[in-house]
């Protein structure tokens, strides 16, 4: 999937981006993510089919995969579970907004509000304390909006991501002594908590995160695992080396869709972000992220076009601080 | 595999012929609930609104991606069940107070309560596909009959009574032969952990409270439910035995 131009307001030379294009851009985006599988985990699943053999998990994978036609064809959300809705931005350096980042929140909110009504999505938050559900999916903190910035872009990338799932997430301290061998361990440790029974919804994109302080570690972990395409490697060939290692343990164990043994495999990818840490201690987060791996991405131009695109730019050089 | 296609309110026969690995389809009505549903019926006494032995005794863990739209009318996008082991605590008493024949759920329960419980009350767990095709899921709903108790759950996690045709793929995970899909799967992935785990060194700092390694299935063990223990205090998680 190239990027797709969705209109263009013909303004050429317009420096500032306006509110109501904004919201237009959230909108989709949302829509994007709860209806459409982005290209590349499309076709992964399609390759996992291929590749199972069994007769249990090839009736489940067949039925993963015409669901996710169905899904795109009547506009229905891929899953009932929209977990709970978020949004990354890539915020151009040199971009200009009418309204500033105070207009984009509230435009992603007010795309939030109407999405939710239109596609009859789960209103999914609730105070966690009473269980009140305001029925809209804001609240406190909700949705969460975290951002990155581009040096000499002029856009606004607005990801929605939709991740449901209370299972496959795990954290560890590790110290200077555990190793890679950690690592490897509390890869495993997680598969083997919530892979099996297929608690996770295999197959899944694994994030891990390696480094940084506590939270950091369990952040870039989940953003490794929702916004970074399968098939992505880390720029490192040392962490990229071991991302095909942990690719091919995470599919040691014969798990296929459902936890069921196959032979379609457990993981389509999995994806390693590290962060330099603390010299006595090595923090692990682990995600994964479910069959209805789910997101939608839109850039807003200051001409006022608006494209989808099939992949975020999350990921960069100056994200990672590693050209600085 | 073997294919059904079963009416709802489903009958004993029907139920006490499906084995784990047959996949069904459901015509009729069903609904739904979670654990605010529990709570309100078997905790605070709450009654069901209508007969759900002779009308629809199918529950589903789930809560639809719904919208209420004019008047009181609901639509469904998608459905789709959840994690069904968090509510082992209440499942025996309601399935019994209700003669459920069918749960709806994700992953299965522990096998002890489909030997111990449903193999009694002739009940089978009926699990869905991917597990998340939704989608498809909410091809099969036909119409929303009524939603109850919407002010006191909130609207997804209220009782939700669904009208369905050809409302499936579902996979039998628990039969009343007390047989397990899911154990049967973990019998033969389980010695390939085994395997992995020979070869590697403990973290030198467990999680929080762990002592040991096990390949006990600690997601949901701890959570079979007694059967005389219904709303009684959740057994406690703790950390990996
Ligand atoms: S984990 Fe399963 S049930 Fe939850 S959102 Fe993903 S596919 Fe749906």
């Amino acid at each position: 999937m190239q990027p797709v131009k969705l209109r263009s307001h013909g303004k050429a030379g317009r420096s500032t981006i306006k509110e109501s294009w904004m919201e237009e851009a959230a909108y989709e985006a949302h829509r994007l993510a709860a209806t459409t599988h982005p290209p590349d985990v499309r076709a992964a699943l399609n390759k996992a089919l291929e590749r199972e053999s069994k007769e249990l998990p090839r009736f489940v994978m067949k039925a993963i995969v015409e669901n996710s036609m169905v899904a795109e064809e009547d506009q229905r959300p891929i899953c009932a579970d929209v977990g709970v809705l978020r949004f990354f931005v890539v915020a151009g350096n040199e971009a200009s907004m009418e309204g500033g980042f105070v207009a984009l929140e509230r435009a992603v909110r007010r795309a939030t509000v109407r999405v939710t009504r239109d596609l009859a999505l789960r209103s999914n938050r609730v105070h966690p304390v009473n269980r009140r559900n305001p029925g809209n999916n804001l609240g406190v903190f909700s949705p969460n909006i975290d951002y990155r910035f581009e040096p000499d872009a002029d856009w606004i990338e607005l990801i929605a991501v939709h991740k449901g799932g209370a299972f496959g997430s795990d954290f560890r301290m590790m110290v200077d002594g555990d190793g890679l061998n950690g690592v490897r361990k509390g890869l495993v440790d997680a598969i083997a908590e919530f892979g099996r029974r297929g608690l996770t919804c295999p197959p899944v994109i694994i994030g891990v995160g390696v480094g940084g302080t506590k939270d950091q570690a369990f952040s870039i972990a989940k953003q490794a695992a929702v916004l970074r395409p399968i098939g992505d490697r880390h720029p490192e060939p040392e962490i990229a080396a071991l991302e095909d290692e942990l690719f091919d343990l995470a599919n040691s164990f014969g798990l296929g869709a459902m936890g069921y043994p196959g032979t379609g495999g457990y993981a389509l990818d999995v994806h390693v972000e590290i962060a330099y840490t603390h010299s006595a201690l090595t923090p692990l987060g682990v995600h994964q992220l479910c069959q209805a791996a789910r997101r939608g991405v839109v850039r807003v131009h200051p001409d006022g076009s608006i494209e989808t695109r099939p992949a975020p730019s999350w990921f960069s050089e100056f994200f990672r601080r590693a050209g600085i | 595999m073997r294919t059904f296609r079963l009416k709802t309110p489903l009958t004993e026969d029907a139920v006490r012929e499906l084995r784990v690995g047959d996949v069904v389809y459901l015509d009729g009505k069903i609904h739904t609930g979670r654990a605010l549903v529990y709570q309100h019926v078997l905790e605070k006494g709450n009654e069901p609104p209508i007969d759900l032995a002779a009308t629809c005794n199918v529950q589903m863990h789930g809560a639809p991606a719904g919208a209420e739209g004019e008047l009181g009318r609901y639509r469904i996008s998608s459905i789709q069940a959840t994690a069904s082991f968090r509510y082992a605590r209440w499942v025996p008493e309601y399935v019994r107070r209700y003669a459920i024949r069918a749960v709806i759920g994700k992953g299965g329960m522990d096998g002890a309560i489909y030997r111990d419980v449903f193999s009694r009350t002739g009940t089978v767990f009926l699990t869905t596909v991917g597990y998340g095709i939704a989608a498809i899921y909410g091809r099969g709903v036909r119409n929303v009959e009524a939603v109850y108790w919407k002010e006191e759950l909130g609207l997804p996690e209220a009782m939700w009574v669904i009208e369905v045709g050809n409302f499936g793929p579902f996979i039998v995970d628990g039969d009343c032969t007390g047989a397990s899909l899911a154990d049967q799967a973990n019998e033969v992935i389980n010695p390939r952990f085994a395997e992995v785990y020979a070869r590697m060194p403990q973290h030198v700092l467990k999680r929080m409270g762990e002592i040991a390694q096990s390949l006990e299935d600690e997601v949901i063990a701890g959570n079979a439910g007694c059967p005389d223990d219904a709303g009684a205090a959740p057994p406690s998680r703790g950390g990996r035995r």
